[in-house]
């Protein structure tokens, strides 16, 4: 094979490969803009004849994403800022403090990822609804105040912090709690940046449990309530796509401007581990 | 380096370390680790809309909960469901995943970072507000997908509405929204493999098939058992995607093993049966782990 040919061979394939990927995407942003029923026709079209704001007025006006999309915003801004802190500190426990039977309940800590969530879920509802969370903020923030990932994910990074600054500071006579605010929490400032993202994308995800503890609409987060209308809404295409555009676009835009973290604690949590 | 310190010292370091760690410790011990002991008590009980209206009428069961569910052909169709979407699903993501990743790897390509973001972009996404998108774009009058097909002369498919092609239809879109992320991975091991074992085959005049299969196969075999074993749970926990495309349907030829678990849980508050799904499917995952740690372990032995 020349080198000419395999070069045309990689980037085409590169090309194909990516232009397969984002014709969805793209697709659902054109159809978001046609007038309602435009799409549903034979060919396809590919761009809205006369684009149009309609299905997001739609779905804003009568719908009620908005107050969806504020739902999921408090939700997953909640569960990113309270889970740094308990995340953040029983990290550093367990990668720099000496405390009695440490590493066998990391261990446990560690074995408890084997477990899928879903077994959880049946007594996690009823426990909400003994506590009066379930159909409030509290009902999805509250089990996610920390994790086991995330405490990982800390623990890997904080291990690289000398011991002997933390010795320093010590017999210069800081208190622990100083010595984690003043000097642990700036060194770890890349892994806070990375777990906030990690966090936050993956609570303005999730499915499954915000469907189970939020069938109030009114509580309700983006995805349960787009899952919701498109039920309803069977035939509508076009306020579909506007739906899917608003609860996408967020995390997408968020994911764009911090992807060097994203990528950094996708292979720390995984390759190294 | 307790010992160059003073005991007071060491005992506070001790108290600390304890404050440090008990309030994710009380929140993964109370919302995760006793709600998973609670589920096995629950599944050995007949918990239901009356015991959820009243304790007293909540009855001790024994294992009568994972006979009854065992005996019910809708988990088994469930079963077959979810491990036909693990079997196939999961090689084939892994599959586009490698493919991707050779491809970023070869130094003639040009452009990495955009591709790499590009291809990567899927896995941020809401699955439930793509699987919307999925489901009109395998419309069979008016979508996307069909519309290709129909170029090259191929009559259109009903995808969501023919028990035959709903599941390949829900893993088409399972491998787009998930092979970013384990291209990501496998990218990182393809750069971590050292480029004078391809320049020693080059020189032996190993074609690139060869070193494909002699060096870079071999080399990332780890990172593929890792990336296996963590995509296989995923799979298994097919929820979102029936949920929103196909509700289980057509002839629950789409309806996965937590689709049961969520129908008599929450739709029909059997919370002791749904719980004793839970802890199938739990068992199920772990045998499934095992069963691929062991095949991986085989293969390694015999190259």
């Amino acid at each position: 094979m020349s080198p000419r040919l395999a070069k045309a061979l990689v980037n085409g394939g590169l090309i194909g490969v990516s232009a397969i990927v984002l014709m969805p995407m793209l697709w659902m942003l054109s159809v978001s803009f046609m007038q309602p029923g435009e799409a549903s026709t034979y060919p396809p079209p590919l761009l809205p004849a006369h684009a149009t704001w309609t299905n997001y007025h739609e779905l804003f006006e009568r719908a009620g994403m908005g107050r969806y999309l504020a739902n999921s915003l408090a939700v997953a801004t909640a569960i990113t800022l309270l889970s740094l802190a308990f995340n953040l500190s029983a990290g550093y426990a367990f990668a720099k403090l000496r405390f009695s039977g440490r590493d066998r309940l990391f261990q446990t800590l560690l074995g408890a990822l084997l477990i899928p969530a879903q077994v959880a879920m049946i007594p996690l509802f009823l426990l909400m609804k003994w506590l009066h969370l379930v159909n409030s903020y509290g009902g999805v923030v509250v089990p996610g105040l920390a994790g086991v990932f995330g405490i990982y994910l800390v623990r890997q990074y904080a291990q690289s912090i000398p011991d002997e600054l933390l010795e320093a500071a010590r017999i210069d006579g800081a208190g622990e709690w100083r010595i984690f605010t003043r000097i642990v929490l700036p060194l770890l400032k890349p892994i806070v940046v990375t777990l906030a993202i990690f966090t936050f994308l993956a609570s303005w995800n999730d499915f499954m449990w915000p469907l189970i503890v939020l069938s109030d609409q009114a509580w309700q987060t983006a995805p349960v309530a787009l899952a919701g209308l498109s039920r309803e809404h069977v035939q509508d295409n076009e306020l579909m796509m506007a739906g899917s555009v608003v609860t996408i676009l967020p995390v997408l835009v968020l994911f764009l401007v911090l992807q060097r973290h994203y990528m950094h604690g996708l292979l720390l949590g995984s390759v190294k581990g | 380096m307790g010992a160059t310190l003073p005991r007071v010292v060491v005992v506070s370091t001790e108290r600390t370390a304890w404050t440090f760690v008990t309030p994710a410790l009380i929140v993964i011990g109370g919302f995760f680790a006793v709600p998973v002991l609670a589920a096995f008590v629950l599944s050995l009980t007949d918990f239901d809309l009356y015991a959820l209206a009243d304790l007293r009428n909540l009855r001790f069961v024994g294992f009568g909960n994972y006979l009854d569910v065992l005996r019910a052909p809708l988990f088994w169709k469930s079963l077959l469901n979810t491990l036909y979407f693990v079997g196939v699903g999961v090689p084939l993501s892994i599959g586009a995943s490698l493919g991707a990743a050779l491809l970023l790897n070869s130094p003639l390509a040009r452009a990495k970072g955009f591709f790499r973001t590009a291809l990567f972009a899927p896995v941020v996404t809401t699955v439930v507000a793509v699987a919307v998108i999925w489901k009109y774009l395998f419309h069979t009058r008016y979508g996307l997908i069909n519309w290709t097909l129909g170029q090259f002369g191929i009559a259109p498919i009903d995808w969501l509405g023919d028990p035959h092609y709903a599941m390949p239809a829900i893993i088409i879109f399972a491998v787009w929204k998930n092979f970013g992320y384990n291209m990501i991975i496998l990218l990182a091991g393809l750069q971590g493999i050292p480029q004078d074992l391809y320049e020693a085959a080059r020189i032996d005049g190993a074609s690139t098939w060869r070193q494909f299969r002699h060096i870079t196969l071999p080399s990332l075999r780890p990172v593929l058992v890792l990336v296996g074993v963590i995509t296989m749970a995923g799979y298994f926990q097919l929820f979102a995607e029936p949920y929103v495309m196909t509700l289980g349907n057509p002839l629950q030829s789409t309806y996965s093993v937590l689709y049961y678990m969520y129908e008599e849980g929450f739709m029909w508050w059997s919370l002791g049966r749904a719980s004793a799904i839970a802890f199938l499917l739990f068992a199920l995952m772990l045998v499934a782990t095992r069963v691929l740690l062991r095949i991986a372990r085989r293969a390694g032995e015999s190259t």
